[in-house]
């Protein structure tokens, strides 16, 4: 039988947990869905060397003490109407109907592909970080960060905690960008003070601006990896190498759903109004999805859509000012970590840029569109359905990523054949 | 400068073949295809090379093509692998009307052989308990489609033809055709455009129907043969608006590939109810199936006469102007023959069979 909601919450970031506590507050039946063992996000994910961050536990005990959210946790979305979701838990498939809902499904790293990157030992920055949170040993070993923007400095802390030694920190960004976007912050207080906690705890550990990987090297596993600081080229001896560009928003469901998208850049993001709303009726957007911004406009717009999704416009619209300054950081986070051109041309013929199926840069080299790319190649045909090369060969200025099929992740037969979902006409 | 031996206009697996044909033949021949080279139901097919005995017609042409695939066999882009085909007998019934099957096949030349139940787990053991046995046609093969029609067009390309991808043929001109943006190519016309016939061709009735397939994660022997249930024909052949049919394949990747469905429609949407019917029949017959990981769902459109057979031939009415087009669920298998049948048509030559059944003409009598 299929279980009814009134607001469904994809996602228990911090943009899903404050849409299910908003919504919940005005008395609606809500449902809150996250692929995570534990509520969080990718921001606020469990490590299990540390406690929560104040915010977070606040933001976690706001949900779980109230009686009308459900929480489904290890939930992944497998498809989805206008109406029901097809969700899978524990390997069994579930229906779950809505009147209302809210996509707050976050983002991912963008990862680039440069010769070594598919070494063993090089993992992506935010993904490193999670694995290490969740225990995987880190202790005694180097690692050298790279990419750009303010989670390196997060992955730098968290890995340090866990007994890592950093052997350096790259971000690709010019020190005038940093100290641009560093001179922007005191209007964000709180990120102000986060940085400046974050470069506390992170004393001692060798930070360079204008730096990227060029090479990862190794035989079974990586070795070293090849940096471009200023004008200098320079190994550095590494057991890990912990790389990340950015994020990018986690569309999929929302294409699925037909709901329109913006692209700023290279990347689409959810189109929203201003109580959040998608173009599909009944279909919110909140947070990372609706463009990168961080935690504080996720919080703020999570709490509009809960809100406007239950009708309760005067408190939606009662945040609008909060949401418009922070999400000004989005527009500061484009700017000052601009990704330099020479990123973009790392990879060589041999360079892996489909990791599923194994194809080649030099094999992308004559398509013009992701389909022909694909049909011809296999690239973005395998296990991840190109959220990773897809997303690189957008940024990479090759082509835009195809269009999303379901299942959204990888399911079981039986779950796309469950009876509940779709059984009644739309 | 624009004027050709021979104009094909669509470039899916039957266009390719069609142009690649003429090509070798010494035709000065262009291409025009809007989308990606076998991007149609090229691209959504399974690509399995099969033989049906139902229709004397298409016995024969899938035979005959069938033979000519033969030259692919170790081209790296076709993937060909030669699984076989295992038609699977739910009972005593279907199993008993495998001897007129073999012997029909056995006229075409070719070999098919029964095989009991015992012989039947031996050789697939993931299959329910119960069946009855099945028949084996060991040299039957899948092919990896859009890469052959890329292949076939680029093999083309290298023989004084032109290719005009990604434009669009706006309307046929009587000595031509007049590309989107007006520019006129002149010479005979070899429409080959699949579901989108109706666009150039709207005397030719033919129907879009739509087939769902899910695609697996890797497991390789889970399956070891094309797998099919006898049965099968029915849901091809019959005309009921929606049916399904146990259609499992091993993808020389160790995907397993599962089909198949019908029904008329012309959207490209996915149906989560089509695709549950398919899944529990696929299930009924594979029960360890429903605990692999589906990667992805699509769908994709068969051209479908109202006789079930192509239209291979000189449109009636029109001077100049030729049609290889509706060949349902059996394009990628019979395409290499109707590019014979066409071409030879369009020579003035004797074909290697009888191409009577698959003149469009027949559409007036």
């Amino acid at each position: 039988m299929a279980e009814h909601y009134d607001v469904l919450v994809v996602g228990a970031g911090p943009a899903g947990l404050a849409a299910a506590d908003a919504a919940a507050g005005h008395g609606a039946r809500v449902g809150l869905l996250d692929a995570q063992a534990t509520l969080g996000g990718q921001v606020w994910r469990r490590d299990v060397r540390a406690e929560a961050p104040r915010m977070a536990r606040h933001a976690f005990h706001a949900v779980e003490r109230r009686t009308n959210i459900a929480r489904f946790t290890q939930t992944q979305i497998v498809a989805a109407t206008d109406k029901e979701l097809l969700v899978e838990q524990a390997a069994q498939a579930r229906t779950l109907r809505y009147d209302k809902l809210v996509l707050a499904c976050g983002a991912r790293e963008l990862l680039l592909p440069f010769p070594g990157w598919t070494l063993p030992g090089v993992f992506g920055a935010g993904g490193a970080q999670a694995l290490i949170k969740q225990g995987w040993p880190i202790a005694g070993k180097r690692v050298v960060i790279a990419g750009s923007g303010p989670l390196l400095l997060a992955v730098a802390a968290t890995l340090r905690k866990h007994g890592a030694s950093i052997a350096a920190i790259c971000e690709q960004a010019s020190a005038k960008q940093l100290a641009a976007f560093a001179g922007a912050l005191w209007r964000w207080p709180q990120k102000a003070a986060q940085a400046l906690v974050l470069r506390a705890t992170l004393t001692g550990v060798p930070y360079h601006a204008a730096a990227f990987v060029r090479a990862a090297h190794g035989d079974a596993r990586l070795r070293s990896v090849e940096v471009q600081i200023g004008e200098n080229l320079v190994r550095i001896e590494c057991d890990h190498l912990a790389v990340g560009y950015g994020l990018v928003p986690n569309v999929e469901l929302a294409q699925l759903l037909g709901c329109a998208l913006t692209r700023n850049g290279s990347h689409p993001h959810v189109e929203v109004d201003d109580d959040q709303r998608t173009s599909i009726a009944n279909v919110y957007a909140a947070g990372e999805v609706c463009g990168i911004g961080g935690r504080d406009s996720a919080r703020i717009e999570g709490a509009i859509a809960g809100h406007a999704a239950v009708g309760a416009t005067q408190a939606a619209q009662a945040l609008r000012s909060a949401q418009r300054h922070a999400r000004r950081f989005s527009a500061l986070l484009e700017t000052r970590f601009t990704l330099d051109a020479r990123i973009r041309e790392l990879a060589t013929d041999d360079t892996i840029v489909c990791r599923c199926e194994d194809v080649t840069w030099s094999a992308l080299r004559d398509f013009g569109d992701a389909r022909a790319a694909k049909l011809q190649t296999r690239c973005g045909m395998g296990a991840c359905q190109g959220r990773i090369c897809g997303t690189a060969l957008a940024e990479l200025g090759r082509f835009p990523r195809g269009g999303p099929r379901p299942p959204i992740f990888p399911a079981r037969l039986a779950t796309l054949a469950e009876a509940d979902f779709a059984s009644t006409p739309n | 400068m624009n004027t050709f031996d021979l104009i094909v206009v669509g470039a899916g697996i039957v266009g390719a073949a069609c142009a690649d044909l003429a090509a070798a033949e010494g035709l000065r021949v262009a291409i025009v295809e809007p989308g990606p080279v076998g991007g149609g139901a090229t691209a959504a097919s399974m690509g399995h090379l099969v033989v049906m005995d139902d229709d004397p017609a298409e016995l024969a042409l899938s035979r005959h093509s069938q033979q000519m695939w033969e030259a692919y066999a170790q081209l790296p882009e076709a993937e060909f692998s030669r699984c076989g085909t295992l038609w699977v007998a739910r009972d005593e019934r279907e199993y008993a009307g495998i001897a007129a099957k073999i012997a029909r096949l056995a006229q075409a030349g070719v070999v098919a052989e029964a095989v009991d139940a015992k012989a039947l787990y031996e050789l697939e053991p993931e299959l329910a308990r119960g069946l009855a046995g099945g028949m084996l046609v060991a040299a039957e093969a899948v092919v990896y489609p859009p890469r052959v029609a890329e292949f076939l067009v680029k093999r083309a390309t290298t023989r004084n033809t032109q290719l005009h991808l990604g434009r669009r043929v706006h309307a046929l001109s009587g000595d031509g055709v007049v590309l989107d943006g007006g520019t006129r190519l002149s010479g005979p016309v070899l429409v080959a455009t699949g579901c989108a016939l109706p666009e150039l061709l709207p005397m030719l009735p033919l129907r879009a129907r739509k087939g769902h397939l899910v695609i697996t994660d890797r497991y390789p022997a889970f399956v070891r043969h094309q797998l099919l249930e006898l049965g099968y024909a029915d849901s091809a052949h019959g005309n009921a608006p929606t049916s399904v049919a146990f259609n499992v394949q091993p993808r020389p990747t160790g995907q397993v590939l599962i089909g198949s469905s019908r029904e008329f429609d012309s959207s490209s949407e996915v149906s989560m109810t089509i695709v549950r019917r398919m899944l529990e029949r696929a299930f009924a017959f594979l029960p360890r199936l429903c605990d692999l990981q589906a990667l992805r769902i699509w769908t994709g459109l068969r051209p479908t006469t109202p006789d079930g057979r192509p239209y291979l031939g000189a449109v009636p009415g029109l001077r100049d102007v030729w049609v290889a087009a509706g060949h349902e669920g059996l394009g990628i298998t019979t395409a290499l023959a109707s590019a014979h049948l066409v071409i030879d048509q369009l020579l003035g030559r004797r074909s290697a069979i009888d191409p009577a059944p698959y003149l469009p003409s027949r559409v007036r009598a």
